[in-house]
């Protein structure tokens, strides 16, 4: 996703773009997501202001290609608190958010009710998010690549980077593949846009990056009538959200899908790229879905699937010029946002390339952030 | 946890009780091995001699076979135990061996092994043509079933379709038991079959089981054709009729040969998809079988590629039943001493693996006979269906490929939503790795044929139950969020 939104506003920008893809287009990570577009998840930071831009450019994004065919929704995003103690600790959230920008509003218990009549009786108040919205994220990928293929991007699909170009001063000058039509793609900039295998792909260049696996995965329900209206949350726990530790521990994410499936997700391990299924993982998932909506205990699981977000040790992607390998610049890291968070990550990178002042302060994003010792 | 486990543990568990699971389970028990027999119908048997209680097999064929089978099953109730209406859902993989999961009366089951057995079988591979998804069109195998599991003819004129010698067996049932039956329409030309003598002479007994259906379809004047095909199904409501066309070598319809044929039922059945969920959540590795199919790749002691999984009948190659009974008893064997039951006598192993090579060369003579040529492909119009969960049609396909740019399947499954739905790609995913691979003027690689066929989940199952198994279920144990091992978390939203 975040390759493609990348090459979507690279070529807008009027640059020559190439894409390199080992694979299937958007068929690693982004296929193996739930596709929000997020807002409500956020504190107050870079990445609130990252996810603020994103959220406006996805939906001019969407108006330019047509919202339907990237499946874009403005479905809205409810959190609930089971408890009036969580509930108050989630007043103290929104008011924060409202104060950075978010559009949250508290809502009673029958509000809750009115916007998801299916949901527990066990709530004691919520929160509203408008903006929270929903793409399919593989069929965006698609959608934004035809785009910058009708401005004159090419596009290899099943092609890996097996290494770089560099000239005589050590400045990256171009990709070397596998492949035996194009072993050799040069470029006066390269962005690595490589997800979770970003720190891989980064390494043939010789610069460190941090970047790990976080396995999730999202349970697929049998297809229902429109019962889940809204990407539905619980607020389990609200610690004291003005202190600057904000702690904000949800648990499980339902909500309907278009084609009238619930996806339930998402589990949160490290346990490297192991793709084994753990029924412990998914039982839990299952039982924190029907605390939610107690109707689905009687409605059928049809599959899972599974996924590795690419995370960095403080949680916040990479984006911008590698000082460490000029030529070089990283768009990756988004852990479990970068569906939502790929197009002012594309926007941005397409800025840096062009010369123009970036939207946003790239500093919380440097590269080079996880070499500097702090004193 | 609220699951219950059903006796054991076991030194196997043996799942399906069809004709490759029957004899596994009780050559296994007969060399002392404490086996659990799994499988989601109500009586042993699987598909091929599925019947009714009471049944006395005079429309069965291996009858004989069968009651020697039934009678081990009792000689060792002792330690061979069958788990009737035990849906599996899951495989993995414990310290000491395997945790099967069932679905059986509305609750979670476990069974507990040493080893498996995995003899899950296969269903009919469906190919859509004009009109498929009418009610009234039946897959060969469901006819069958509706006529050996509970005695209903499934129609009153009935078109029989597709390749391979299924569809004899099915004819002649149907017209035995009183269906008017219009034609057996047979898309190959199963003559070439006779040029491979010596395949056919060592199976003889395979070969008069083929002369009998033909010669009761010939008592009952029901038609024979073969380079023919129904190209189309036709009906408002359900089927009152077909197109049937002749076809050449490649099956492409012969111009100016179709013609209307009146019916109320179509049986189709062009080969099978042996159902290989479990190796696969097992890690079991598979390959691209001479018929086209996905199979789990078994060696010569019939053993997954995964320690302790042992494959037996058709989820390691179609290749009907007397190969399935083979390839059974050697895996019983084979796992019976792998777990410490009786070493297996070599004598008795030579003999088998013997008939298993006779038998697998025959069954490799029946797919080089009928294969399924691609000229099906130009059956299909833009708004033919495709995947009928989520009717997506060929054109929708066909976009995916020349606008998204989609080069396999799994990505048109992403972009366009075929195998998305309810059956998760067992009947279309077949059909779309063929439409796919086609539009790149080649055949569907066991690659992509994998990446339509990995279901951690095997059966549908309601989340209820496998809620109940979750041990946060339990207030003592707490809420809290799952697991996630490291120090530095952020807790933020799961996302
Ligand atoms: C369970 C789960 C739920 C999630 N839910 C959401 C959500 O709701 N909203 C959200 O915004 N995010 C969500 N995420 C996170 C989101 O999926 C990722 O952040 C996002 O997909 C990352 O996109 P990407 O383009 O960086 O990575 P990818 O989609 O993984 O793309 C990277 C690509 O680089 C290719 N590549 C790697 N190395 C090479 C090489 N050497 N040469 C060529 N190509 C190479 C790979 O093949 C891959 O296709 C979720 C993640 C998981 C696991
Ligand atoms: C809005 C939305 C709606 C959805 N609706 C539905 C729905 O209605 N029905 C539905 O079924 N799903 C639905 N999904 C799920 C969604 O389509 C998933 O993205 C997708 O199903 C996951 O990919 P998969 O099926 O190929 O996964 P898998 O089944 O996990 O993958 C297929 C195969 O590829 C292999 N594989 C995949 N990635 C890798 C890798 N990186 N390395 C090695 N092997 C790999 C796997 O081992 C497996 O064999 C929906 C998702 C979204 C966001």
């Amino acid at each position: 996703m975040v390759g493609a939104a990348c090459a979507y506003h690279c070529t807008s920008a009027g640059l020559r773009v190439t894409v390199v893809e080992r694979g299937a287009i958007g068929g690693a990570t982004t296929a193996a997501c739930e596709g929000n577009i997020l807002l409500s998840d956020k504190e107050p930071g870079a990445e609130l202001e990252l996810a603020l831009l994103s959220s406006r450019l996805w939906a001019r994004t969407a108006q330019a290609l047509g919202a339907e065919r990237l499946e874009y929704q403005e479905k809205g995003g409810v959190m609930v608190a089971a408890s009036p103690a969580t509930a108050d600790g989630l007043r103290k959230l929104t008011a924060v958010q409202r104060a950075a920008g978010i559009d949250a509003v508290d809502v009673s218990r029958d509000e809750v009710t009115g916007l998801e009549p299916n949901i527990t009786p066990e709530v004691a108040a919520g929160a509203y998010y408008p903006q929270d919205c929903q793409v399919q994220p593989v069929l965006a990928t698609a959608r934004l690549l035809r785009h910058a293929r009708e401005h004159g991007a090419t596009v290899l699909p099943g092609t890996a980077v097996t290494g770089f170009v560099r000239d005589s001063r050590g400045a990256v000058t171009g990709v070397r593949t596998d492949s035996a039509t194009a072993p050799l793609i040069p470029a006066g900039r390269v962005v690595n846009a490589a997800g979770t295998w970003g720190g891989e792909l980064a390494g043939l260049a010789g610069v460190p990056l941090p970047i790990l696996p976080r396995k999730g995965f999202i349970l697929v329900t049998e297809p229902l009538p429109r019962v889940v209206r809204h990407k539905v949350y619980t607020a389990e726990y609200v610690a004291n959200v003005a202190s600057g530790d904000a702690g904000l521990q949800t648990s499980v994410v339902v909500e309907g899908t278009r084609a009238g499936t619930v996806l339930i997700g998402a589990s949160r391990e490290r346990v490297g790229f192991d793709r084994s299924v753990s029924l412990p993982v998914l039982r839990r998932l299952a039982a924190q879905a029907i605390g939610v909506f107690p109707f689905l205990a009687e409605v059928a699981l049809l599959r899972s699937y599974l996924g590795f977000r690419p995370y960095c040790p403080d949680h916040l992607p990479v984006i911008g010029a590698d000082p460490r390998a000029p030529g070089l610049l990283h768009a990756c890291g988004h852990e479990g946002a970068g569906i939502g968070l790929s197009a002012a990550t594309g926007h941005l990178i397409a800025q840096v390339i062009t010369g123009a002042a970036p939207d946003l302060d790239l500093a919380p994003f440097r590269p080079e952030r996880f070499e500097e010792t702090t004193v | 946890m609220t699951t219950s486990r059903a006796d054991g543990p076991y030194d196997l568990a043996v799942l399906g009780a069809g004709p490759a699971g029957l004899a596994a389970a009780v050559t296994a028990a007969a060399a002392g091995a404490r086996v659990a027999l799994v499988d989601a119908g109500p009586r042993v048997g699987g598909q091929y001699w599925r019947h009714r209680p009471g049944d006395t097999g005079a429309a069965h064929h291996g009858w004989a076979a069968f009651q020697r089978l039934r009678h081990g099953l009792a000689a060792h109730a002792g330690r061979l135990h069958h788990l009737p209406g035990h849906a599996v859902w899951h495989t993995g993989r414990t310290a000491g061996g395997f945790r099967t999961h069932t679905l059986h009366d509305g609750t979670e089951q476990v069974v507990e092994s040493t080893a498996v057995v995995v003899a899950t079988d296969a269903y009919d591979r469906q190919l859509p043509f004009p009109g498929w998804t009418l009610p009234g069109v039946f897959t060969a195998g469901g006819a069958q079933a509706l006529l050996k599991g509970h005695g209903v003819v499934a129609g009153r004129r009935i078109a029989v379709a597709g390749t391979g010698p299924f569809l004899p067996a099915v004819a002649a049932g149907l017209a035995e038991a009183g269906a008017r039956v219009v034609g057996v329409f047979e898309a190959g030309l199963p003559a070439s079959f006779v040029r491979q003598p010596l395949t056919v002479a060592a199976n003889p007994a395979k070969l008069a089981e083929g002369a009998g259906f033909l010669r009761t379809l010939l008592r009952h004047r029901v038609p024979y054709r073969t380079r023919t095909a129904v190209v189309a199904a036709h009906g408002e409501d359900e089927v009152t009729g077909v197109t049937v066309a002749r076809v050449d070598a490649r099956w492409r319809v012969v111009p100016g040969s179709e013609r209307r044929l009146d019916c109320d039922t179509l049986a189709v059945g062009y080969g099978f998809t042996p159902q290989i969920e479990i190796p696969l959540q097992l890690g079991c590795a598979t390959r691209r079988d001479i018929d086209g199919s996905l199979v789990a790749t078994a060696d010569a002691r019939q053993r997954g590629s995964a320690p302790g999984v042992y494959l037996a009948g058709e989820v390691c190659g179609v290749g009907g039943a007397a190969l399935s009974l083979t390839e059974g008893e050697l895996a019983g064997l084979h796992a019976a001493q792998a777990v410490g039951a009786a070493v297996a006598d070599p004598a008795v192993v030579r003999r088998l693996v013997r008939r298993r090579t006779a038998q697998r060369q025959f069954a490799a003579a029946l797919h080089r006979a009928f294969p399924v040529r691609p000229g099906w492909l130009g059956w299909l119009r833009p708004e033919t269906v495709v995947c009928r969960c989520e009717e997506v049609t060929v054109r929708t396909v066909t976009e995916a490929v020349t606008e998204l740019g989609a080069t396999d399947p799994r990505t048109v499954k992403l972009y366009a939503r075929p195998g998305m739905g309810l059956c998760q790609g067992r009947v279309c995913g077949y059909a779309t790795a063929c439409l796919v691979a086609a539009r790149s003027g080649r055949e569907a690689t066991a690659e992509e044929l994998r990446g339509m066929a990995g279901r951690p989940i095997a059966q549908p199952l309601p989340l209820g139950i496998l809620a109940a198994g979750d041990p946060g279920a339990d207030p003592e144990s707490g809420s809290g969020i799952v697991p996630d091992a490291g120090t530095d978390e952020s807790s933020m939203p799961a996302r």
